[in-house]
Protein backbone atom coordinates (compact mmCIF):
# COMPACT_ATOMS: atom_id res chain seq x y z
CA UNK A 1 0.00 0.00 0.00
CA UNK A 2 1.58 3.53 -0.85
CA UNK A 3 0.94 5.60 2.11
CA UNK A 4 0.20 9.18 0.04
CA UNK A 5 -3.08 7.61 -0.96
CA UNK A 6 -4.32 8.21 2.53
CA UNK A 7 -5.36 11.72 3.22
CA UNK A 8 -7.11 11.58 6.59
CA UNK A 9 -4.84 15.04 7.24
CA UNK A 10 -5.21 18.09 5.22
CA UNK A 11 -2.42 20.04 4.38
CA UNK A 12 -2.79 22.82 6.89
CA UNK A 13 -2.27 20.62 9.18
CA UNK A 14 1.21 19.54 7.84
CA UNK A 15 2.07 22.45 7.43
CA UNK A 16 1.62 23.57 10.96
CA UNK A 17 3.61 20.39 11.85
CA UNK A 18 6.35 20.89 9.54
CA UNK A 19 6.56 24.58 11.11
CA UNK A 20 6.60 22.80 14.38
CA UNK A 21 9.42 20.43 13.35
CA UNK A 22 11.22 23.86 12.19
CA UNK A 23 11.00 25.47 15.65
CA UNK A 24 12.09 22.28 17.26
CA UNK A 25 14.87 21.89 14.98
CA UNK A 26 15.72 25.89 16.32
CA UNK A 27 15.67 24.77 20.27
CA UNK A 28 17.57 21.52 19.40
CA UNK A 29 20.45 23.59 17.98
CA UNK A 30 20.08 26.62 20.86
CA UNK A 31 19.93 23.45 23.41
CA UNK A 32 23.33 22.03 22.14
CA UNK A 33 24.97 25.13 21.58
CA UNK A 34 24.21 25.76 25.13
CA UNK A 35 25.44 22.77 26.69
CA UNK A 36 28.49 22.81 24.77
CA UNK A 37 28.30 18.80 24.62
CA UNK A 38 25.82 15.96 22.85
CA UNK A 39 24.58 14.92 19.36
CA UNK A 40 23.57 17.04 16.40
CA UNK A 41 23.07 15.23 13.51
CA UNK A 42 20.82 12.35 14.88
CA UNK A 43 19.01 14.67 16.73
CA UNK A 44 17.78 16.56 13.48
CA UNK A 45 17.59 13.77 11.34
CA UNK A 46 15.05 11.83 13.68
CA UNK A 47 13.03 15.82 14.91
CA UNK A 48 10.37 14.82 11.67
CA UNK A 49 9.08 11.76 13.24
CA UNK A 50 9.45 12.94 16.99
CA UNK A 51 7.29 16.08 16.23
CA UNK A 52 4.83 13.67 13.70
CA UNK A 53 4.68 11.67 17.19
CA UNK A 54 3.77 14.00 19.87
CA UNK A 55 1.95 16.56 18.08
CA UNK A 56 -0.37 14.22 15.54
CA UNK A 57 -0.22 10.72 16.37
CA UNK A 58 0.64 9.79 20.01
CA UNK A 59 -2.34 10.55 22.80
CA UNK A 60 -0.83 11.61 25.79
CA UNK A 61 -1.24 14.63 28.59
CA UNK A 62 1.36 16.42 29.81
CA UNK A 63 0.05 17.69 32.43
CA UNK A 64 -0.31 13.74 33.74
CA UNK A 65 2.59 12.18 32.24
CA UNK A 66 1.23 8.54 33.69
CA UNK A 67 -1.81 8.89 32.74
CA UNK A 68 -2.56 4.98 32.05
CA UNK A 69 -4.04 5.48 28.47
CA UNK A 70 -0.90 7.36 26.92
CA UNK A 71 0.71 5.79 24.05
CA UNK A 72 4.25 5.21 24.91
CA UNK A 73 7.64 6.28 23.31
CA UNK A 74 11.16 4.48 23.38
CA UNK A 75 13.71 6.81 21.83
CA UNK A 76 16.15 3.53 21.38
CA UNK A 77 18.75 5.78 19.92
CA UNK A 78 19.36 7.58 23.47
CA UNK A 79 21.78 9.81 22.04
CA UNK A 80 19.33 12.02 20.27
CA UNK A 81 17.88 12.70 23.76
CA UNK A 82 18.09 16.48 22.80
CA UNK A 83 15.20 15.68 19.78
CA UNK A 84 13.11 13.89 22.79
CA UNK A 85 13.41 16.88 25.66
CA UNK A 86 12.63 19.68 22.93
CA UNK A 87 9.37 17.88 21.89
CA UNK A 88 8.81 17.16 25.72
CA UNK A 89 9.41 20.59 26.50
CA UNK A 90 7.18 22.20 23.58
CA UNK A 91 4.58 19.97 24.81
CA UNK A 92 4.62 21.34 28.41
CA UNK A 93 6.20 18.27 30.06
CA UNK A 94 8.16 20.49 31.91
CA UNK A 95 9.46 24.56 31.39
CA UNK A 96 11.78 25.42 28.05
CA UNK A 97 13.79 27.20 29.55
CA UNK A 98 15.36 23.33 31.53
CA UNK A 99 16.46 23.19 28.05
CA UNK A 100 19.70 25.39 28.89
CA UNK A 101 20.22 22.72 31.66
CA UNK A 102 21.22 19.85 29.62
CA UNK A 103 23.67 17.74 30.63
CA UNK A 104 24.84 19.75 33.28
CA UNK A 105 25.54 19.02 36.74
CA UNK A 106 21.59 17.99 38.73
CA UNK A 107 19.93 19.27 35.57
CA UNK A 108 17.05 16.68 35.12
CA UNK A 109 18.01 16.50 31.28
CA UNK A 110 20.73 13.95 30.95
CA UNK A 111 22.95 13.15 28.77
CA UNK A 112 20.82 10.10 27.40
CA UNK A 113 17.47 9.83 28.64
CA UNK A 114 16.73 8.76 32.20
CA UNK A 115 13.13 7.59 33.42
CA UNK A 116 13.79 8.70 37.27
CA UNK A 117 14.19 12.12 36.60
CA UNK A 118 12.79 13.60 33.22
CA UNK A 119 8.52 13.90 32.94
CA UNK A 120 7.42 12.22 30.18
CA UNK A 121 10.56 10.02 29.72
CA UNK A 122 9.53 6.35 29.53
CA UNK A 123 12.54 4.37 30.08
CA UNK A 124 16.58 4.18 30.43
CA UNK A 125 17.97 4.13 27.38
CA UNK A 126 21.81 5.06 25.86
CA UNK A 127 23.13 1.57 25.47
CA UNK A 128 21.94 1.10 21.74
CA UNK A 129 19.94 -1.89 20.90
CA UNK A 130 18.12 -2.09 24.07
CA UNK A 131 15.15 0.08 23.56
CA UNK A 132 13.20 -2.26 21.36
CA UNK A 133 13.05 -5.12 24.20
CA UNK A 134 11.38 -2.29 26.42
CA UNK A 135 9.04 -1.33 23.97
CA UNK A 136 8.09 -4.95 23.34
CA UNK A 137 7.53 -5.88 27.08
CA UNK A 138 5.80 -2.54 27.33
CA UNK A 139 3.16 -3.61 23.87
CA UNK A 140 2.61 -7.15 25.77
CA UNK A 141 2.06 -5.64 29.00
CA UNK A 142 -1.08 -2.98 27.67
CA UNK A 143 -1.87 -6.19 25.75
CA UNK A 144 -2.90 -7.92 28.89
CA UNK A 145 -4.12 -4.80 30.03
CA UNK A 146 -6.62 -5.00 27.32
CA UNK A 147 -5.23 -1.09 27.06
CA UNK A 148 -5.50 0.28 23.57
CA UNK A 149 -2.59 2.48 23.74
CA UNK A 150 0.45 2.25 21.21
CA UNK A 151 4.46 1.67 21.40
CA UNK A 152 6.30 3.91 19.27
CA UNK A 153 10.12 3.04 19.40
CA UNK A 154 12.85 5.13 17.34
CA UNK A 155 16.15 3.00 16.37
CA UNK A 156 18.63 4.31 14.30
CA UNK A 157 20.57 2.64 11.56
CA UNK A 158 23.38 2.12 13.44
CA UNK A 159 21.96 0.47 16.17
CA UNK A 160 20.06 -2.24 14.21
CA UNK A 161 23.97 -3.36 14.39
CA UNK A 162 23.21 -4.61 17.37
CA UNK A 163 21.89 -8.46 18.40
CA UNK A 164 19.23 -7.82 20.79
CA UNK A 165 17.69 -5.28 18.01
CA UNK A 166 17.11 -8.74 16.08
CA UNK A 167 16.02 -10.78 19.09
CA UNK A 168 13.42 -7.81 20.04
CA UNK A 169 12.35 -8.20 16.11
CA UNK A 170 11.77 -12.04 16.19
CA UNK A 171 10.10 -11.54 19.46
CA UNK A 172 7.90 -8.89 18.24
CA UNK A 173 7.01 -10.38 15.04
CA UNK A 174 6.54 -13.78 17.11
CA UNK A 175 3.86 -12.46 19.26
CA UNK A 176 2.44 -10.39 16.87
CA UNK A 177 2.61 -7.02 18.43
CA UNK A 178 0.18 -4.91 16.34
CA UNK A 179 0.44 -2.51 19.23
CA UNK A 180 4.07 -1.68 17.98
CA UNK A 181 5.62 0.40 16.19
CA UNK A 182 9.04 0.96 15.36
CA UNK A 183 10.23 3.90 13.18
CA UNK A 184 13.89 3.08 11.95
CA UNK A 185 15.73 6.86 11.44
CA UNK A 186 17.85 5.65 8.49
CA UNK A 187 20.56 8.73 7.83
CA UNK A 188 23.10 6.19 6.36
CA UNK A 189 26.22 7.78 9.34
CA UNK A 190 27.60 6.40 12.25
CA UNK A 191 30.25 7.31 14.52
CA UNK A 192 33.04 6.03 12.64
CA UNK A 193 31.43 6.76 9.26
CA UNK A 194 29.28 5.39 6.44
CA UNK A 195 27.12 2.58 8.31
CA UNK A 196 27.67 0.28 4.94
CA UNK A 197 31.30 0.55 5.96
CA UNK A 198 31.14 0.07 9.30
CA UNK A 199 28.93 -2.40 9.13
CA UNK A 200 26.06 -2.70 6.74
CA UNK A 201 22.67 -3.11 8.03
CA UNK A 202 20.86 -3.02 4.67
CA UNK A 203 18.28 -4.12 3.97
CA UNK A 204 16.70 -2.45 6.31
CA UNK A 205 12.98 -3.32 5.17
CA UNK A 206 13.53 -7.22 3.92
CA UNK A 207 14.84 -7.57 7.30
CA UNK A 208 12.35 -6.48 9.58
CA UNK A 209 9.63 -8.22 6.91
CA UNK A 210 11.42 -11.45 7.44
CA UNK A 211 10.82 -10.70 10.88
CA UNK A 212 7.20 -10.94 10.25
CA UNK A 213 6.86 -7.36 10.58
CA UNK A 214 4.93 -4.33 8.70
CA UNK A 215 6.95 -2.42 6.49
CA UNK A 216 6.67 0.51 5.46
CA UNK A 217 9.60 2.81 3.53
CA UNK A 218 9.24 6.51 3.53
CA UNK A 219 11.12 9.85 3.47
CA UNK A 220 11.69 10.40 6.87
CA UNK A 221 11.56 14.15 6.16
CA UNK A 222 8.27 14.41 4.46
CA UNK A 223 5.89 14.91 6.95
CA UNK A 224 2.74 14.10 5.27
CA UNK A 225 4.59 10.78 4.26
CA UNK A 226 5.15 10.00 8.33
CA UNK A 227 1.74 10.99 9.45
CA UNK A 228 0.51 8.73 6.85
CA UNK A 229 2.92 5.67 7.76
CA UNK A 230 1.74 6.01 11.46
CA UNK A 231 -2.06 6.03 10.52
CA UNK A 232 -1.40 3.15 8.48
CA UNK A 233 0.49 1.37 11.06
CA UNK A 234 -2.48 1.91 13.57
CA UNK A 235 -4.30 -0.08 11.22
CA UNK A 236 -2.48 -2.90 10.97
CA UNK A 237 -3.80 -6.60 12.92
CA UNK A 238 -1.54 -8.85 13.63
CA UNK A 239 2.11 -7.92 13.15
CA UNK A 240 4.19 -4.94 14.28
CA UNK A 241 4.76 -1.81 11.55
CA UNK A 242 8.36 -0.81 10.80
CA UNK A 243 8.62 2.52 9.74
CA UNK A 244 11.50 2.32 7.42
CA UNK A 245 12.61 6.20 7.11
CA UNK A 246 14.77 7.41 4.79
CA UNK A 247 16.67 10.36 6.57
CA UNK A 248 19.48 13.34 6.36
CA UNK A 249 21.55 13.15 9.26
CA UNK A 250 22.06 17.24 10.58
CA UNK A 251 18.59 17.65 8.19
CA UNK A 252 17.67 21.21 8.22
CA UNK A 253 21.29 22.65 8.70
CA UNK A 254 23.05 22.70 5.75
CA UNK A 255 26.82 22.44 6.93
CA UNK A 256 25.91 19.81 9.00
CA UNK A 257 24.13 17.51 6.68
CA UNK A 258 25.83 14.43 5.74
CA UNK A 259 28.94 14.94 7.73
CA UNK A 260 29.43 11.68 10.66
CA UNK A 261 31.85 14.69 12.18
CA UNK A 262 28.84 15.81 13.60
CA UNK A 263 27.45 12.89 15.15
CA UNK A 264 28.58 13.66 18.99
CA UNK A 265 29.37 17.29 17.91
CA UNK A 266 27.50 20.38 19.41
CA UNK A 267 27.29 23.64 17.44
CA UNK A 268 29.92 26.29 18.23
CA UNK A 269 29.82 29.82 18.74
CA UNK A 270 30.51 30.37 15.09
CA UNK A 271 28.64 28.16 13.95
CA UNK A 272 25.37 29.01 15.60
CA UNK A 273 24.09 32.16 13.92
CA UNK A 274 24.68 30.28 10.88
CA UNK A 275 23.12 27.21 11.57
CA UNK A 276 20.26 29.72 13.27
CA UNK A 277 20.17 31.19 9.57
CA UNK A 278 19.40 27.77 7.92
CA UNK A 279 16.65 26.91 9.99
CA UNK A 280 15.11 30.37 8.88
CA UNK A 281 15.50 31.98 12.41
CA UNK A 282 17.13 35.24 13.23
CA UNK A 283 19.95 34.94 16.04
CA UNK A 284 19.39 37.32 18.61
CA UNK A 285 21.53 35.80 21.37
CA UNK B 1 17.68 -30.80 58.37
CA UNK B 2 15.71 -33.58 57.79
CA UNK B 3 13.74 -32.81 54.80
CA UNK B 4 15.92 -31.99 51.06
CA UNK B 5 14.14 -29.86 48.55
CA UNK B 6 15.99 -27.99 45.24
CA UNK B 7 15.73 -24.26 45.81
CA UNK B 8 14.47 -24.16 42.23
CA UNK B 9 11.24 -26.82 43.07
CA UNK B 10 10.50 -24.10 46.27
CA UNK B 11 10.57 -21.22 43.63
CA UNK B 12 8.28 -22.89 40.80
CA UNK B 13 5.72 -23.85 43.61
CA UNK B 14 5.20 -20.59 45.27
CA UNK B 15 5.45 -18.93 41.88
CA UNK B 16 2.37 -20.74 41.00
CA UNK B 17 0.68 -19.46 44.53
CA UNK B 18 1.83 -16.22 43.58
CA UNK B 19 0.29 -16.05 40.15
CA UNK B 20 -3.39 -16.80 41.81
CA UNK B 21 -2.79 -13.98 44.51
CA UNK B 22 -1.31 -11.62 42.34
CA UNK B 23 -2.54 -10.86 38.16
CA UNK B 24 -0.10 -8.63 37.70
CA UNK B 25 2.76 -10.84 37.91
CA UNK B 26 4.15 -12.12 34.84
CA UNK B 27 6.87 -15.09 34.55
CA UNK B 28 9.73 -14.78 31.43
CA UNK B 29 12.12 -17.50 30.45
CA UNK B 30 14.74 -18.01 28.00
CA UNK B 31 13.77 -21.87 26.93
CA UNK B 32 14.57 -23.65 30.14
CA UNK B 33 11.14 -23.64 31.74
CA UNK B 34 11.70 -27.17 32.62
CA UNK B 35 15.13 -26.80 34.63
CA UNK B 36 14.77 -23.41 36.56
CA UNK B 37 10.62 -25.10 37.10
CA UNK B 38 9.13 -21.36 35.66
CA UNK B 39 7.11 -24.25 33.82
CA UNK B 40 4.61 -24.75 36.71
CA UNK B 41 3.58 -20.73 36.29
CA UNK B 42 3.75 -21.45 32.36
CA UNK B 43 1.14 -24.29 32.72
CA UNK B 44 -1.25 -22.68 34.99
CA UNK B 45 -1.17 -19.02 33.58
CA UNK B 46 0.23 -19.22 29.87
CA UNK B 47 -1.04 -15.90 29.26
CA UNK B 48 0.82 -14.28 31.46
CA UNK B 49 4.20 -16.51 30.87
CA UNK B 50 6.03 -15.82 27.77
CA UNK B 51 9.09 -17.85 26.40
CA UNK B 52 11.50 -15.30 25.07
CA UNK B 53 13.42 -18.15 23.12
CA UNK B 54 17.03 -18.34 23.51
CA UNK B 55 17.67 -14.59 23.43
CA UNK B 56 18.99 -13.73 27.05
CA UNK B 57 19.55 -10.24 26.79
CA UNK B 58 16.17 -9.82 24.55
CA UNK B 59 14.17 -11.53 27.42
CA UNK B 60 15.41 -9.02 30.64
CA UNK B 61 14.62 -5.82 28.16
CA UNK B 62 11.53 -7.28 27.71
CA UNK B 63 10.95 -7.57 31.34
CA UNK B 64 12.39 -4.24 31.72
CA UNK B 65 9.35 -3.03 29.65
CA UNK B 66 6.55 -4.93 31.09
CA UNK B 67 7.50 -3.33 34.66
CA UNK B 68 7.17 -0.15 32.97
CA UNK B 69 3.90 -1.40 32.24
CA UNK B 70 2.87 -1.96 35.59
CA UNK B 71 3.85 -5.44 35.83
CA UNK B 72 5.57 -7.75 37.78
CA UNK B 73 8.45 -9.54 36.04
CA UNK B 74 9.74 -12.55 37.09
CA UNK B 75 12.77 -13.53 34.26
CA UNK B 76 14.45 -17.04 34.90
CA UNK B 77 17.58 -18.64 33.32
CA UNK B 78 20.28 -20.12 34.71
CA UNK B 79 22.32 -17.81 36.72
CA UNK B 80 25.65 -17.68 34.28
CA UNK B 81 23.34 -16.59 31.74
CA UNK B 82 21.57 -14.03 33.61
CA UNK B 83 24.09 -12.32 35.23
CA UNK B 84 26.32 -13.22 32.41
CA UNK B 85 24.86 -12.90 28.96
CA UNK B 86 22.40 -10.18 29.87
CA UNK B 87 24.13 -8.35 32.29
CA UNK B 88 24.59 -5.01 30.37
CA UNK B 89 20.75 -4.98 29.89
CA UNK B 90 20.26 -5.72 33.98
CA UNK B 91 22.20 -2.85 34.53
CA UNK B 92 21.20 -0.44 31.90
CA UNK B 93 17.17 -1.29 31.03
CA UNK B 94 16.37 -2.73 34.53
CA UNK B 95 18.52 -1.49 37.79
CA UNK B 96 19.07 2.16 36.15
CA UNK B 97 15.59 2.71 36.29
CA UNK B 98 14.97 0.90 39.38
CA UNK B 99 13.04 -1.43 37.39
CA UNK B 100 10.64 -3.38 39.45
CA UNK B 101 11.96 -6.68 38.04
CA UNK B 102 12.87 -9.65 39.81
CA UNK B 103 15.85 -11.68 38.05
CA UNK B 104 15.36 -15.91 39.46
CA UNK B 105 18.35 -17.43 38.11
CA UNK B 106 18.81 -21.34 38.92
CA UNK B 107 21.86 -23.75 38.18
CA UNK B 108 23.49 -21.22 40.14
CA UNK B 109 27.35 -22.45 41.58
CA UNK B 110 29.34 -25.27 41.08
CA UNK B 111 26.70 -27.99 42.15
CA UNK B 112 24.76 -27.96 38.74
CA UNK B 113 27.66 -30.28 38.41
CA UNK B 114 28.06 -32.67 34.84
CA UNK B 115 27.54 -29.55 32.51
CA UNK B 116 30.96 -28.43 33.84
CA UNK B 117 32.74 -25.06 34.20
CA UNK B 118 31.21 -23.51 30.93
CA UNK B 119 27.79 -23.75 33.07
CA UNK B 120 29.22 -23.03 36.31
CA UNK B 121 28.44 -19.31 37.71
CA UNK B 122 30.77 -18.84 39.97
CA UNK B 123 31.57 -15.31 39.83
CA UNK B 124 27.30 -13.91 39.32
CA UNK B 125 27.15 -12.45 43.04
CA UNK B 126 29.97 -10.60 42.36
CA UNK B 127 28.79 -8.77 39.16
CA UNK B 128 25.18 -8.45 40.46
CA UNK B 129 26.27 -6.94 44.24
CA UNK B 130 28.21 -4.79 41.74
CA UNK B 131 25.05 -2.81 40.06
CA UNK B 132 23.77 -0.10 42.20
CA UNK B 133 20.53 -0.37 43.01
CA UNK B 134 20.31 -4.15 43.28
CA UNK B 135 19.19 -6.39 45.71
CA UNK B 136 20.90 -9.84 45.90
CA UNK B 137 19.26 -12.48 47.59
CA UNK B 138 21.04 -16.18 48.20
CA UNK B 139 18.55 -18.51 49.95
CA UNK B 140 20.01 -21.13 51.77
CA UNK B 141 16.75 -23.54 51.53
CA UNK B 142 13.06 -24.38 49.96
CA UNK B 143 11.85 -22.57 53.04
CA UNK B 144 13.60 -20.07 52.42
CA UNK B 145 13.20 -19.55 48.97
CA UNK B 146 9.13 -19.66 49.14
CA UNK B 147 9.51 -16.66 51.40
CA UNK B 148 12.48 -14.56 49.68
CA UNK B 149 10.36 -14.96 46.45
CA UNK B 150 7.26 -13.21 47.93
CA UNK B 151 9.21 -10.54 49.50
CA UNK B 152 10.95 -10.00 46.16
CA UNK B 153 7.45 -9.69 44.81
CA UNK B 154 6.19 -7.32 47.77
CA UNK B 155 9.25 -5.10 47.22
CA UNK B 156 9.60 -2.61 44.57
CA UNK B 157 12.72 -2.56 42.85
CA UNK B 158 15.46 -4.82 41.01
CA UNK B 159 16.00 -8.11 42.75
CA UNK B 160 18.42 -10.75 41.80
CA UNK B 161 17.88 -14.15 43.76
CA UNK B 162 20.28 -17.43 42.98
CA UNK B 163 19.15 -20.57 43.35
CA UNK B 164 20.67 -24.14 43.07
CA UNK B 165 19.70 -27.08 40.85
CA UNK B 166 20.18 -29.86 43.22
CA UNK B 167 17.92 -30.71 46.46
CA UNK B 168 19.69 -29.03 49.81
CA UNK B 169 18.62 -29.90 53.31
CA UNK B 170 16.23 -27.75 55.12
CA UNK B 171 17.61 -25.32 57.77
CA UNK B 172 14.90 -23.12 58.39
CA UNK B 173 11.05 -24.20 59.41
CA UNK B 174 8.72 -23.09 57.59
CA UNK B 175 7.45 -20.32 60.06
CA UNK B 176 10.75 -18.74 60.27
CA UNK B 177 11.22 -14.98 59.88
CA UNK B 178 12.27 -13.53 56.70
CA UNK B 179 13.24 -9.79 55.68
CA UNK B 180 15.39 -8.53 52.86
CA UNK B 181 18.64 -7.49 54.52
CA UNK B 182 18.32 -9.06 57.17
CA UNK B 183 20.75 -11.87 58.68
CA UNK B 184 19.99 -14.67 61.06
CA UNK B 185 21.69 -16.23 63.88
CA UNK B 186 21.45 -19.82 63.80
CA UNK B 187 23.52 -20.91 66.24
CA UNK B 188 25.12 -19.44 69.16
CA UNK B 189 28.92 -19.18 69.49
CA UNK B 190 31.44 -17.00 71.32
CA UNK B 191 34.82 -18.38 70.00
CA UNK B 192 34.33 -17.50 65.98
CA UNK B 193 31.40 -17.13 63.62
CA UNK B 194 30.84 -18.60 60.42
CA UNK B 195 29.71 -15.92 57.74
CA UNK B 196 27.44 -17.88 54.71
CA UNK B 197 25.63 -18.06 52.41
CA UNK B 198 22.79 -20.41 50.17
CA UNK B 199 23.88 -24.10 50.50
CA UNK B 200 27.13 -23.25 52.49
CA UNK B 201 24.61 -22.89 55.55
CA UNK B 202 23.89 -26.06 56.26
CA UNK B 203 27.56 -27.22 55.38
CA UNK B 204 28.48 -24.49 58.23
CA UNK B 205 25.82 -25.61 60.81
CA UNK B 206 27.18 -29.13 60.62
CA UNK B 207 31.24 -27.77 60.89
CA UNK B 208 29.44 -25.74 64.16
CA UNK B 209 28.38 -29.25 65.75
CA UNK B 210 31.70 -30.84 65.12
CA UNK B 211 33.44 -27.98 66.56
CA UNK B 212 31.88 -28.51 69.58
CA UNK B 213 32.92 -31.42 70.41
CA UNK B 214 36.60 -30.45 69.98
CA UNK B 215 35.26 -27.42 72.52
CA UNK B 216 35.11 -24.70 70.06
CA UNK B 217 31.88 -22.82 70.28
CA UNK B 218 30.92 -21.35 66.97
CA UNK B 219 28.20 -19.11 66.15
CA UNK B 220 26.51 -19.44 62.65
CA UNK B 221 25.33 -16.57 60.51
CA UNK B 222 23.17 -16.95 57.48
CA UNK B 223 23.12 -13.78 55.36
CA UNK B 224 20.42 -14.78 52.25
CA UNK B 225 20.99 -11.21 51.83
CA UNK B 226 24.33 -10.50 50.08
CA UNK B 227 23.23 -6.67 49.16
CA UNK B 228 22.15 -4.88 51.49
CA UNK B 229 24.69 -6.17 53.73
CA UNK B 230 23.18 -6.80 56.83
CA UNK B 231 25.93 -4.82 58.87
CA UNK B 232 24.62 -5.16 62.58
CA UNK B 233 24.43 -8.90 62.72
CA UNK B 234 28.27 -8.36 61.17
CA UNK B 235 29.35 -6.35 64.27
CA UNK B 236 27.57 -7.57 66.32
CA UNK B 237 29.56 -11.37 65.52
CA UNK B 238 32.73 -9.66 64.87
CA UNK B 239 32.81 -7.52 68.14
CA UNK B 240 31.76 -11.20 70.30
CA UNK B 241 33.52 -13.95 68.85
CA UNK B 242 36.75 -11.86 67.32
CA UNK B 243 37.20 -14.12 64.25
CA UNK B 244 34.94 -14.54 61.22
CA UNK B 245 34.87 -17.34 58.36
CA UNK B 246 32.62 -16.65 55.18
CA UNK B 247 31.74 -19.83 53.11
CA UNK B 248 30.09 -19.86 49.97
CA UNK B 249 29.74 -21.82 46.79
CA UNK B 250 30.84 -18.91 44.76
CA UNK B 251 34.06 -17.44 44.01
CA UNK B 252 35.69 -15.35 46.98
CA UNK B 253 36.70 -12.69 44.56
CA UNK B 254 33.79 -10.17 45.19
CA UNK B 255 30.72 -12.10 46.68
CA UNK B 256 29.68 -12.89 50.49
CA UNK B 257 33.49 -13.00 51.29
CA UNK B 258 34.31 -9.90 49.84
CA UNK B 259 30.87 -8.19 50.74
CA UNK B 260 31.69 -8.84 54.64
CA UNK B 261 35.84 -8.12 54.16
CA UNK B 262 34.84 -4.65 52.73
CA UNK B 263 32.19 -4.13 55.39
CA UNK B 264 34.60 -5.27 58.40
CA UNK B 265 37.60 -3.75 57.39
CA UNK B 266 36.24 -0.67 57.72
CA UNK B 267 33.88 -0.88 60.85
CA UNK B 268 35.81 -3.75 62.52
CA UNK B 269 38.69 -5.57 61.49
CA UNK B 270 39.00 -8.66 62.83
CA UNK B 271 40.91 -11.71 61.60
CA UNK B 272 38.77 -13.38 58.85
CA UNK B 273 39.35 -16.25 56.22
CA UNK B 274 36.71 -16.43 53.10
CA UNK B 275 35.86 -19.90 52.21
CA UNK B 276 34.94 -20.25 49.05
CA UNK B 277 36.39 -21.10 44.60
CA UNK B 278 40.06 -19.23 44.75
CA UNK B 279 40.07 -17.55 41.45
CA UNK B 280 38.29 -20.95 39.22
CA UNK B 281 36.69 -22.34 36.65
CA UNK B 282 34.07 -24.59 37.64
CA UNK B 283 34.65 -28.25 36.41
CA UNK B 284 32.87 -31.47 35.41
CA UNK B 285 31.62 -33.89 38.21
CA UNK B 286 28.18 -34.92 40.55
CA UNK B 287 27.64 -32.30 42.90
CA UNK B 288 28.85 -34.14 46.28
CA UNK B 289 32.35 -34.60 44.52
CA UNK B 290 32.62 -30.99 43.33
CA UNK B 291 31.56 -29.65 47.07
CA UNK B 292 34.78 -31.83 47.87
CA UNK B 293 36.81 -31.03 45.02
CA UNK B 294 36.30 -27.08 45.76
CA UNK B 295 36.70 -27.50 49.42
CA UNK B 296 33.49 -26.67 50.64
CA UNK B 297 32.38 -29.32 52.85
CA UNK B 298 32.35 -28.94 56.13
CA UNK B 299 35.59 -30.56 57.13
CA UNK B 300 36.98 -27.58 55.03
CA UNK B 301 35.09 -25.60 57.54
CA UNK B 302 35.82 -26.87 60.23
CA UNK B 303 39.54 -26.92 59.32
CA UNK B 304 38.93 -22.91 58.57
CA UNK B 305 38.25 -22.42 62.26
CA UNK B 306 40.98 -23.66 63.34
CA UNK B 307 42.89 -21.94 61.51
CA UNK B 308 41.25 -18.60 62.05
CA UNK B 309 41.58 -19.25 65.82
CA UNK B 310 45.13 -19.56 65.51
CA UNK B 311 45.47 -15.97 63.66
CA UNK B 312 43.53 -14.20 67.01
Amino acid sequence: MTVTERNSVDSEKIRLLEDKARQLRVAIVKTLHKSQSGHTGGSLSAIDMVTALYFHTMRHKPDEPAWAGRDRFVLCKGHAAPALYVALAEAGYFPKEDLMTLRRLGSHLQGHPDSKVTPGVEVCTGSLGQGLSMANGMALGLRLDGSASRVYALLGDGELQEGQVWEAAMAAGHYKLDNLCALIDVNRLQIDGEVAKVMNVEPVTDKFRAFGWNVIDVDGHSMAAIVAALEQAATVKGQPTAIVARTVKGKGVSFFENKASYHGVAPSDEELPKALECLGEQCNL
Amino acid sequence: MSTMIATRDAYGQTLGELGEENRDIVVLDADLSGSTKTGVFAKKFPERFFNMGIAEANMVGTAAGLAAAGKIPFVSTFAVFASGRAWEQIRQSVAYPKANVKIVATHGGVTVGEDGGSHQSVEDIAIMRAIPNMTVIVPADGPETAKAIRAAATMKGPVYIRLGRNKVPTVFADDAPFAVGKGAELAGGSDLTFVTTGLMTAQALVAAERLKAEGVSARVVHLATIKPLDGEILLRAARETGAIVTAEEHSVVGGLGGAVAEFLGEHCPVPLKRVGIYDRFGTSGKAEELLKYFSLMPEDLAEAAREILARK
